[in-house]
């Protein structure tokens, strides 16, 4: 921690940071205003798939990276899971250096493009900010520039491809090509790894391409980083499910030395309540798989997709949130979310619940779905849904929903779509007898170095945590890499 | 990408086809299947393994034309590449020395019967096997069934081979005959569903393989699920066998036509486009 401290301030101390620190009076940029995402039109972009942040102009980044008053203790930096060095890239935008900007995001995150559209910033870095903390006013908009960045790159067509260290031979495996293994993939590689990510879907992104919709996260956002690990020399191969198309043992034998599992939070979860497996009421995962992974939607695909006309996505997640707005843009006339809390224990990002509702996507907070009821030919038709009201807090330390007795009443409904968590994927501890797994299947790992019971076995993201967030899963996937580094040195020195 | 390596159809519209791939055919088991993607714009289907290759590294499958995805596969050539092969998926079958097991496989059903009809002969067990079709032609693989079968029984709903009659016929007539310890059914999910009732009546311990709608096949999507005895389950990592004796036909037939019209309008799409084409 000494080490991370005295590196901050000889960084801040440099002379062109001082210079631009010195530029404008710490008051004065306090008294700018945060800058407004330029977005389409909520009435124009419910009926597209095209997306609903623009991104802010060179002009406004600048401005928007005038208000860091660049603090001699970077508080924001405590907030964020892979330890970006804030200020520093806030500051580059400030100069101009645009690309530099981008170089510094890349030092500790592979997919920044990805994440200044998809972190939970106000919980996170703006939430930990000088001015939410201390001065009660809107954060600097740190994930606004994130993405600035991280684009500005990728359309400048110099897309910086990061230095890796000479190439060891010594091969390791990825296992799922989400958030989690991707940022491991690139910091093995960065490390002079031969690696190689497996992938079991027909597709690489994992929740990053079957999960989160096209008008959150474009997917030609997450191919420009993936390329940019293939040029790194990432190995991607799909199609591929390490303990089924072959064991642990066998690529052992093909010379891989250590595995990194991040096979996600594969397994929805539904409520086991009367009438759920009607025809028209889908996992969230299944609806957005359909949609964003098939194109279901798109006449010329083969996969087909039910779009209804009045839809309810039961749960407040950001998952239920991309179902909910995606049903609309299916056409549904009516798109509701239906959440046993109120809104503010939801765990979606605030930006989206805006979006959706700007959208005109319908809330019915503290309603809890009871049943649903088929027509003849078997399609959900109705739902019973009770009201709910909030008691004392739970473990979670959100308060806890208490049903209402009496307040049961039907509403009317095409399409269901059940949003409401999802388990960790079984596939590969069931491969692994050996492997010690939480009562929940989650895969038990030091939290330093997320080696599992099994040696050369790492794991992080959804499939140790069972649900969070693309940037945890980053985090679990870097802090893993560290790991399987440090044991493999450690094996060959002990060799 | 993998290649079909062979192609043989065994009625107008049922073919076996081999595809080259050779890690599927290492590892896969009785019971397992696979999900195919034929091109970018392709749908996801399950299709059960009938049969592997490990030395030539070959799969075999056995597709019926029922819908677009099916009868893409089945225009295809020896030579032609399908864009995506995973698996192989699902759990195997549970194989042990029990004594007489009745296998009884409906339709295109026959085809993943197949080796589990090996698998439990090789296990030491007497075997029975009923093949039940629509008509004599549409009877396929009786002569791979016989190598590995103590006694096989066709049934045709015409007779035009073996006896006339249904798959529960056969299976009462040997029940009647002997004492049998268990079961496997493997065909049209109404089949199954009255195949497990006639195994019912009699207590004899009955595993159903189920095919149903899948998207992923990993458990990633719960497309595939089901109702056995009250609880949901995912065919795709639960499966595909269950208890058939638990298992909600009813349902299943019911989710299985969740997406009919969808699938009738892009058939006739496909007619209509194959026809200009053609």
């Amino acid at each position: 921690m000494e080490n991370i401290l005295e590196y901050l301030k000889a960084e801040r101390s440099q002379e062109w940071r001082t210079e631009i620190r010195k530029s404008i009076k710490a008051k004065e940029r306090m008294g700018k205003t945060r800058t407004n995402m330029p977005e389409e039109d909520p009435m124009v972009r419910n009926r597209s798939n095209v997306e609903v942040n623009s991104g802010l102009t060179a002009e406004q980044a600048v401005l928007e990276a005038q208000r860091c008053i660049d603090c001699p203790n970077p508080t924001c930096m405590t907030g964020c899971p892979v330890g970006i060095n804030i200020p520093k890239f806030i500051k580059k935008i400030e100069t101009e250096d645009f690309l530099g900007a981008a170089a510094v995001l890349k030092d500790t995150n592979g997919l920044p493009a990805v994440c200044g559209r998809v972190c939970p910033q106000e919980k996170q870095c703006e939430a930990q900010c000088f001015y939410t903390i201390k001065m009660g006013k809107p954060a600097v908009a740190i994930g606004f520039l994130e993405r600035f960045a991280a684009d500005y790159e990728r359309d400048s067509g110099k897309m910086a491809v990061p230095e890796t260290a000479e190439f060891n031979n010594i091969k390791l495996a990825v296992i799922g090509s989400g958030p989690a293994g991707l940022a491991a993939a690139g910091d093995l590689a960065k490390f002079g790894y031969d690696v190689t990510v497996f992938e079991a879907l027909h597709e690489i992104g994992g929740v990053l391409k079957y999960g989160i919709p096209e008008f959150r996260l474009p997917n030609e956002v997450v191919d420009v980083e993936i390329e940019s690990l293939r040029k790194m020399g990432v190995k991607f191969i799909t199609n591929f499910i390490v303990g089924k198309t072959a064991s642990f043992d066998d690529l052992k034998k093909q010379g891989f030395q250590a595995f990194f599992v991040g096979s996600g939070a594969g397994l929805p979860r539904f409520m086991n309540i009367p009438g759920e497996n009607y025809n028209g009421i889908f996992s969230s995962n299944e609806y957005l798989t359909r949609v964003n992974l098939m194109n279901a939607a798109n006449p010329e695909y083969d996969t087909p997709v039910i779009s209804g006309d009045l839809v309810a996505v039961i749960g407040g997640g950001n998952t239920a949130m991309d179902s909910v707005r995606t049903a609309k843009r299916l056409g549904a006339s009516r798109s509701m979310i239906i959440y046993r809390r109120s809104e503010e224990e939801m765990p979606a990002r605030v930006e989206e619940v805006i979006h959706a509702k700007e959208e005109g996507i319908e809330f019915m907070n503290l309603h809890n779905p009871l049943e649903y009821y088929a027509d003849e030919n078997g399609r959900v038709n109705k739902m019973k849904i009770q009201k709910m009201e909030l008691g004392e807090p739970d473990a979670s330390g959100r308060r806890r929903p208490i049903a209402i007795e009496g307040s049961e009443f039907i509403i009317d409904v095409d399409t269901v779509v059940v949003s409401v968590g999802v388990s960790p994927n079984p596939l590969i501890p069931a491969s692994l007898p050996d492997l010690k797994v939480t009562d929940w299947g989650t895969i038990v790992v030091d939290k330093e170095t997320m080696q599992s019971s099994i040696p050369d076995l790492f794991a992080g993201g959804d499939i140790v945590r069972g649900g969070a967030t693309v940037i945890l899963a980053m985090g679990d996937g870097r802090k893993a890499a560290a790991g399987m580094h440090k044991y493999i040195m450690e094996k060959i020195k002990a060799n | 990408m993998s290649k079909i390596i062979e192609k043989e159809f065994f009625s107008e519209n049922v073919a076996k086809i081999v595809l080259d791939a050779p890690e599927i055919a290492l590892s896969r088991k009785p019971g397992h299947f696979v999900i195919i993607k034929i091109d970018k714009k392709g749908e996801r289907i399950p299709l059960t393994i009938a049969s592997s290759n490990p030395d030539k590294g070959t799969v075999t499958l056995v597709v019926q034309k029922v819908g677009v995805t099916s009868a893409k596969l089945l225009a295809l050539e020896v030579g032609d590449e399908i864009e995506d092969v995973v698996g192989p998926l699902g759990m195997a079958t549970h194989i042990e020395k029990v004594g007489t097991v009745l296998c009884a496989g409906g339709g295109v059903g026959v085809a993943p019967l197949l080796p589990i009809v090996e698998g439990f002969k090789k296990a030491g067990n007497r075997v029975i096997t009923v093949l039940a079709a629509r008509n004599k032609d549409l009877v396929i693989l009786e002569e791979q069934m016989r190598e590995f079968s103590d006694e096989v029984i066709v049934m045709t709903d015409d007779g035009s081979s073996g006896k006339k009659g249904l798959v529960t016929a056969g299976m009462e007539e040997v029940i009647q005959r002997e004492k049998v310890d268990l079961s496997v059914v493997i065909g049209p999910a109404i089949m199954m569903k009255f195949a497990a009732l006639t195994t019912k009546k009699y207590n004899i311990k009955t595993y159903a393989s189920l095919n149903t709608i899948m998207v992923d096949g990993t458990g990633m999507c719960g497309a595939c699920r089901v109702t056995v005895g009250g609880k949901t389950k995912f065919v795709c990592v639960d499966g595909p066998e269950f208890d058939a004796h638990q298992v909600d036909f009813e349902q299943m037939m019911s989710r299985l036509g969740a997406y009919k019209d969808q699938e009738v309008a892009a058939y006739q799409k496909y007619l209509e486009t194959e026809e200009i084409a053609g």
